[in-house]
């Protein structure tokens, strides 16, 4: 069991309906994480989804670890 | 220029930011500005807000400008982007990079420009003129 914090932006905030949230996971990977919360939260499908872990991009297989904070990143639209 | 990759909430001043990049031994500068544009994909938009995962934005915009700088010949760079608020017509990114000759500055710029939309976390929230909004790129409409 990890406690982790989880940060959402943009279309994922909304719909989660709050900036971020703590809480005890026993998902093996990001993965396993993201499917966790999206269950919870009724998240919309993405045509692309990035996962950052303390504030690294990193793959999806990436273990999470007791004290990590986790971004699922929406696609990008800057400029 | 002291920070390559920054964001900020208010205003841009390109004039200013230019002259961040000023070097007597460089011939050309060529700065991008993105603006807030009155429409997209054929509806009219009113206004817009960007909001960044801010800590990362600056990671990787800052490695974005470095690339820059290593790939191309050319001597200064930076990049600001804004968050929060925008109206129509007002400087949402700018990009400037100065240079001894300008094949490199520019090649440089565009390079800069194209790989922040593509990498950098910002997202833009489009309002339109019928009141609906909406992420752009998400598709979830």
């Amino acid at each position: 069991m990890a406690r982790v914090r989880v940060e959402y932006f943009a279309v994922l905030r909304e719909r989660a309906g709050c900036r971020e949230e703590e809480l005890d996971t026993q998902a093996g990977s990001a993965r396993a994480l993201f499917a966790e919360l999206e269950a919870r939260h009724g998240f919309p499908r993405l045509p692309s989804l990035q996962v950052a872990i303390n504030e690294e991009f990193r793959d999806w297989d990436s273990p999470v670890s007791d004290g990590d904070t986790i971004v699922f990143i929406p696609p990008v639209a800057g400029g | 220029m002291p920070a390559q990759f920054t964001l900020s909430r208010a205003r841009l001043d390109p004039a200013a930011l230019g002259c961040l990049l000023a070097d007597d031994s460089c011939g050309a500068l060529v700065a991008f500005e993105g603006r807030v544009r009155n429409h997209n994909e054929g509806r009219p938009v009113v206004r817009l807000e960007y909001e960044g995962y801010e800590a990362l934005a600056v990671k990787e915009g800052t490695k974005v400008v470095n690339e820059a700088l290593a790939r191309f010949r050319i001597e200064h760079a930076g990049c600001v982007h804004r968050l929060g608020p925008l109206a129509l017509g007002e400087v949402a990114v700018w990009a400037g990079v100065s240079a001894h000759h300008r094949d490199e500055a520019f090649a440089a710029c565009r390079y800069i420009i194209d790989e922040v939309k593509a990498r950098v976390p910002i997202w833009k929230k489009e309002f339109y003129a019928d009141g609906d909004s909406g992420w752009v790129n998400c598709n979830i409409r």
